[in-house]
């Protein structure tokens, strides 16, 4: 492939292009929707007011279907880093065949539909008392996020030169000293964007989060889902800005992390 | 079955006690809230209300339920075509332009990416509602009288489905193209081959994994997909997934319900199975930040 200006070329740029315009133009209409007066929505948008957000944040149900979806999001994020790292560790330090079976079952909820995840999760939480309760859903998220995870640490994992851990060893550290002090801040920036990954995942989970909801506690993502349903007004493009603005933040601060690691892993490849 | 292959660390290895113990809490989690409850809910479907297959055979037995069954595999293939002749286009640019304009390029696959499903599905329902953009211009050229019906409809489902699924495609064909070293195209030119051949020669050829995985990845998640199909489709003709939510929460239909999810279960773990060579899964999602 030339770099150089032909036919060819331009002919593929101009359709590229045509493909942008196709994934972007949906995001770009709706986000000035927000500041939009009649409470249903309309192109171009007709006046200009705040009052969405006010709405949003004004609302009981709304705020409590966030803060409900933030906890959520949160915890998932700690419990998938957590037993996702001390697996893939594991993993890494000479699992065998439990290793072969961990992998297995790691990618399987990736294979199985979501769908039929919540199914099997709103028929069994039925009857365990979980459904709607934030153990519920963090065990469903997590079980979701576990594969990003453990590719992420995983990947930072077979990257650090082992042997750090057999000097720090020699030196009398015990194993969980070796991995806190000399493994674990080699691998940071990994293990946060897999945290960063779950929580998002988590947060903006729509499948189960439908299936699971009982009346009162509704996550975030259903609250929307019953929205668009139901009337969509202005408050969806609201919460849209609201939510680009967040993950715009949440890819710059997993470009900045990944930089950190880069950076930290260039001297161990010199020396 | 290994589908993912991590190199090892030539480090002291831990015993086996210790590497169970870390992998317990992990193992209690897939057993307690994903293993127990898909086998509990597949044994539902044999022993409700009686044992036997009598649910299975309803599905096919009833006319209407094959037609779902139709219907979800031709809404997916289709999904999967129309990503496959947009992603691929973009794809090349992404590895044949420099610097700045790759960026551009990925970032623009991205961003929707990190942005809601719900969100993107709600854009679709403005787009296309009755006195919507797309009416009004249609209509602007002329090219229909009146607002035509396009939410709710299978089109509908279709295009934002493609929408949304799409950047699941560029990237592990993305990941094939990036690996073909330049001298090839080179090569070919050198001996004569034409701009076209070369691409259908060398190029398509050494890209095909990537094509088939990311084909696959997308087929599978549209054949299971929820959301979009629940908001923008026609209740009158439903996918797999809206029927087993109708069948599950409208109807209490467990055991019916149950038979539909092992249907649909078995039969993407099944072309998993048969396709798990080019299903690179720590390629294809592990590179995503």
């Amino acid at each position: 492939m030339t770099p150089g200006v032909t036919p060819g070329r331009l002919m593929l740029m101009a359709y590229v292009y045509l493909v942008l315009i196709f994934v972007l133009a949906p995001i770009v209409v709706i986000l000035p929707m927000a500041f939009s007066e009649p409470d249903y929505l309309t192109f171009p948008p007709e006046g200009f007011t705040l009052g969405w957000f006010g709405e949003f944040f004004g609302n009981d149900r709304w705020m409590t279907a966030t803060v409900f979806s933030l906890k959520i999001a949160f915890a998932t994020s700690v419990v998938t880093v957590v037993v996702g790292t001390m697996a893939t560790y594991a993993l890494m330090r000479g699992a065998g065949r439990i290793g072969t079976l961990f992998q297995g079952l790691l990618i399987a909820p990736i294979v199985v539909p979501h769908i039929a995840l919540a199914v099997a999760l709103y028929l069994f939480f039925r009857q365990t008392g979980l459904s709607g309760t934030v153990a519920g859903y963090v065990m469903a998220h997590a079980i979701i996020a576990m594969p990003f995870v453990v590719f992420t640490v995983a990947a930072a994992l077979s990257s650090v030169d082992a042997t750090l851990e057999d000097a720090a060893m020699s030196c009398g550290a015990s194993r969980f000293d070796a991995f806190r002090l000399v493994t674990l801040p080699l691998i940071l920036p990994n293990v946060l964007s897999g945290a960063l990954f779950a929580f998002i995942l988590s947060f903006d989970e729509p499948v189960i989060s439908f299936f699971l909801a009982g009346i009162r506690d509704k996550t975030l993502p259903r609250m929307m889902f019953d929205n668009i349903e139901q009337n969509l007004t202005p408050v969806i493009p609201a919460i849209a800005v609201l939510l680009t603005g967040v993950s715009i933040f949440v890819l710059v601060s997993a470009a900045i992390l990944r930089r950190m690691a880069q950076a930290r892993s260039i001297p161990a490849e010199e020396g | 079955m290994t589908l993912v292959s991590f190199t090892q660390p030539d480090g002291r290895n831990l015993s086996k006690a210790g590497i169970t113990l870390l992998m317990a809490p992990f193992f209690m989690l897939i057993g307690f809230a994903f293993l127990y409850p898909l086998l509990s809910l597949l044994s539902i479907s044999v022993t409700e209300p009686q044992f036997g297959f009598q649910n299975y055979e309803r599905i096919l037995d009833t006319p209407v339920y094959g037609k779902v069954l139709l219907r979800t595999l031709w809404i997916a293939l289709l999904v999967s075509i129309l990503s496959l002749f947009l992603a691929f286009p973009v794809a090349m640019a992404m590895v044949s332009s420099g610097g700045a304009m790759a960026v551009f390029i990925t970032a623009c696959i991205l961003l929707p990416f990190w942005s809601s499903v719900l969100v993107r599905t709600a854009a679709w329902a403005v787009l296309l509602q009755r006195n919507g953009i797309i009416n009004e211009g249609l209509q602007a050229i002329g090219i229909i009288d009146g607002p035509v019906r396009l939410l709710y409809t299978q089109g509908a489902v279709v295009v934002a489905m493609t929408h949304v699924l799409m950047p699941f495609m560029v990237l592990p064909i993305y990941g094939a193209l990036r690996n073909i070293p330049q001298d090839y195209g080179r090569a070919a030119a050198i001996c004569g081959a034409g701009p076209l051949r070369s691409f259908f020669e060398v190029t398509l050829p050494l890209a095909m994994p990537g094509v088939l995985g990311g084909f696959i990845l997308v087929f599978l998640t549209a054949l299971g997909y929820f959301i979009t199909p629940a908001l923008l489709g026609s209740p009158q003709e439903m996918m797999i997934a809206t029927l087993i939510s109708q069948q599950l929460r409208e109807f209490l239909d467990w055991p019916f319900a149950a038979a539909l999810v092992g249907v649909l279960t078995l039969f993407v773990t099944a072309i998993t199975l048969v396709f798990s060579r080019v299903f690179r899964f720590d390629r294809m999602l592990g590179g995503q930040l």
